[in-house]
């Protein structure tokens, strides 16, 4: 009877998604609901969690909860610690909810609402949820040991080197973009400068809360902290509405740039733990709080989706960012389907705290769906915008012009009307002077959850201060993303230079610290620079490329799970591990191929420099073109490198399955778990 | 009642552990020193030394 009611409850939830999903995706010329993407994102998370998941667990890992885990074996009181499973779930899902799942998705929104929500859906229950299952394991099965380690022992040096060098670049393009992101959410805005300034007193605040009244005591000052980042939200209205503090705090791109890459040598190179560690409790507090009531507020409210389905720019000539859907929606939305820089969480602390291998699926494989529904609130909160809107926000100056004349103009040539009244009126109720040409994604997704917000919880008039919510929880997670990513490309350089003379690596050793804070602050601030410098706006080429690196991470770590499931003697069942790294390599190669070569100088770095430099000359003629030779060599080198490493895999998987190499894996030896179950 | 109460602690572990809250009682533990200020620094320069290289995600 039981199993009867299972099965029916099982093909009601199949078939309300099916429905759903079809309805999402056949539905054209009328908006639709948004809880039409709720319940089938819903149903597909409910059935590849059940199913999917459970399937892998069984047939290819094995998971074996007899086993002792790297917690239970190795456990220290410090890195390796046996951990309840929700805890390591809510640890996890922490670490790896940043800002790619909302931004990525709201930039590939000028495809329409469809692509998106299709490759999100799918992306995550069928390669991303699984590569950060499958890496959980695999590390939690070898000590806990990280990504570049366990290619290195499994695919090679070269695989190791590779997946070094890639974590490098990646972290230097990303810290470049998110910057970038950060810069223009607050150009010429007084009332969000102000707010983010205000954190720095209260994060020290904070620091001295911690450090002399309570120590220790983090949730209870997060709280505190909240209070008072409320408070100075509210009291940038104040601020921008008061002419002579407005004018200290209403700030161009450049000079925000400049404070920016200070602030991330500062973070990284001075022990100011004072500040930042608050900083970082209080950005998490607010990330996870925000999630939480946008997911609430999506649902109870249920807005309607006024972005069509498709949009005209599917094919290619997207004004937010130009490129096809194939590759470009799944290089942008990265995050929310499959992102490569998920490895490292799932190789990193997470592995060192699993009481049971058993709960490496729930962990793995079920944080990554929270992922993923992040993003498609993320979709939503772009899509519920009038599309005019929309593009208004997230078109350069360099495409739809600079006065908002000619941008309205343009933008209701291409079918998408908007005014420029329109746009002054929206601006007002949000706080700001203008809303034109905010590029990268986090400007129309806060407007977008004002939108949401404002429906209900205090209507229009306090859309301003959602508005500004919205854009500090973004600046202020991005921030805090700047500095950790900092310091943790400074250590791995250390690592890397201690091999060659051992000071160096050292990190309490200040020319060693000094020295390699510069130069990572250097490289993504190089980025950032060609970023706010860029006609086109900086997110056109910065983050493809950014999401051509994360994928290319993705690639790595699926060779390295493709390559221990045919060492396993699983091969039948490489599949679900190769054939998502088939789609990357498709994606990403071709991809990287067309930002380099492509003729449309909107996509193709050399056909843009080659434009540029038959073009008339100006001072910034030279930089331009400098930069986009650059963007094409690091793509290039960053492609061969992930070449090798599919070729090296490819020789290792045949050489295995020829016989002519020995099948063994490095797994730790077993060890029967002492653990009793409550303590698990 | 009481599943309700075990889901409420589960969410304020899950917090604690998320804010370093319990990480800092292990160090007390390990360390056998009572909570103060120079502890807590103590436990802010050994976190410096290793729990910050973990990376943070996009």
């Amino acid at each position: 009877m039981n199993k009867t009611l299972s099965t029916s409850a099982w093909v009601a939830v199949a078939l309300l998604g099916a429905g759903a999903v079809g309805v999402v995706a056949v539905r054209r010329g009328e908006p639709i609901n948004a809880l039409w993407l709720v319940v089938a994102a819903t149903c597909c998370y409910a059935l590849g969690y059940r199913f999917y998941s459970s399937f892998i667990a069984a047939k290819i890992l094995a998971l074996d909860s007899r086993r002792a885990t790297p917690a239970e074996r190795l456990e220290n009181g410090r890195d390796f610690v046996v951990t309840n499973k929700w805890v390591v779930f809510g640890h996890h899902f922490a670490a790896i909810a940043g800002p790619g799942p909302l931004v990525g998705p709201v930039l590939a929104a000028q495809f329409g609402y469809l692509p998106g929500t299709l490759w999100v859906l799918a992306g995550a229950v069928f390669a991303g949820c699984v590569q950060d299952f499958v890496i959980l394991l695999f590390s939690v099965r070898r000590d806990g040991k990280s990504l570049t380690e366990m290619a290195k022992e499994e695919i090679g040096r070269v695989g190791g080197f590779v997946a070094y060098t890639a974590v490098i670049a990646i972290l230097v393009i990303l810290l470049g973009v998110v910057a970038l992101i950060v810069v223009n959410a607050l150009k010429d805005s007084p009332w969000g400068t102000f707010t983010i300034a205000m954190t720095i007193p209260i994060a020290l605040l904070m620091g001295l809360y911690l450090r002399r009244i309570r120590p220790g005591k983090v949730l209870e000052v997060s709280i505190l902290g909240f209070i008072l980042v409320l408070l100075s939200i509210w009291g940038g209205q104040w601020a921008s509405q008061t002419p002579r503090i407005a004018s200290v705090f209403t700030l161009q791109g450049t000079t925000l740039a400049e404070l920016i890459i200070v602030y991330g040598f500062a973070a990284s190179a001075l022990p100011v733990w004072l500040l930042l560690a608050p900083r970082d409790y209080l950005s998490t507090f607010v990330k996870l709080g925000t999630i939480a009531l946008l997911g609430i507020g999506i649902v109870v409210l249920h807005p309607t989706l006024h972005m069509p389905a498709l949009t005209r720019f599917v094919d290619g000539s997207g004004p937010v960012f130009a490129g096809k859907i194939f590759p470009f929606a799944f290089i942008t939305i990265a995050c929310g389907a499959i992102s490569g820089f998920h490895s490292l969480i799932s190789s990193g602390t997470t592995p060192k705290l699993i009481a049971r291998e058993t709960e490496a699926r729930m962990v793995g494989y079920g944080a990554m769906m929270c992922e993923s529904a992040v993003a498609i609130m993320a979709i939503i909160a772009a899509c519920v915008l009038q599309p005019g809107v929309y593009f208004a926000i997230n078109s350069p100056a360099g495409v739809v012009g600079s006065t908002a004349t000619a941008a309205t103009a343009t933008i209701s040539s291409w079918g998408f009307p908007v005014t420029a009244a329109d746009m002054l009126a929206l601006a007002h109720a949000v706080g700001e002077q203008t809303l034109f040409n905010r590029t990268g994604g986090a400007p129309a997704f806060a407007v977008g959850m004002a939108h949401i917000f404002s429906q209900s919880l205090g209507g229009a008039t306090v859309m301003a201060l959602w508005y500004h919510f919205a854009v500090m929880f973004e600046a202020l997670f991005i921030l805090s993303i700047l500095d950790a990513g900092t310091r943790v490309a400074r250590f791995m350089i250390q690592d890397a230079l201690g091999h060659i003379y051992r000071p160096l690596g050292r990190t309490s050793w200040y020319p060693s610290i000094l020295a390699t804070s510069a130069v990572i602050v250097a490289a993504w601030g190089y980025f950032l620079w060609q970023g706010v410098k860029d006609p086109l706006g900086g997110i056109n080429s910065l983050w493809p490329l950014f999401g051509i690196a994360n994928q290319l991470l993705a690639t790595v770590a699926l060779c390295l799970a493709t390559t221990i499931i045919i060492k396993m003697h699983r091969t039948r069942y490489a599949a679900v591990t190769l054939v998502p790294l088939l789609w990357l390599v498709a994606v990403t190669f071709t991809a990287s191929w067309q930002k380099i070569l492509d003729r449309n100088p909107r996509i193709g770095f050399l056909a843009q420099a080659r434009v540029l430099a038959a073009g008339p000359a100006t001072g910034a003629t030279a930089r331009l073109i400098f930069n986009n030779r650059l963007d094409a060599a690091v793509t290039a080198v960053l492609v061969v490198m992930v070449a090798l490493v599919l070729i090296e895999s490819v020789r290792q998987w045949v050489a295995v399955l020829s016989g002519r190499e020995e099948s063994r894996v490095k797994e730790s030896p077993f060890v029967m778990t002492r653990l009793a179950e409550d303590r698990a | 009642m009481s599943r309700l109460v075990k889901a409420a602690r589960i969410l304020l572990a899950a917090l604690r552990e998320i804010f370093d809250e319990s990480a800092y009682e292990r160090f007390l533990h390990r360390t056998q020193m009572a909570s103060s200020p120079s502890a807590y620094a103590a436990f802010r320069q050994e976190f410096e030394e290793s729990k910050a290289r973990r990376p943070k995600c996009c």
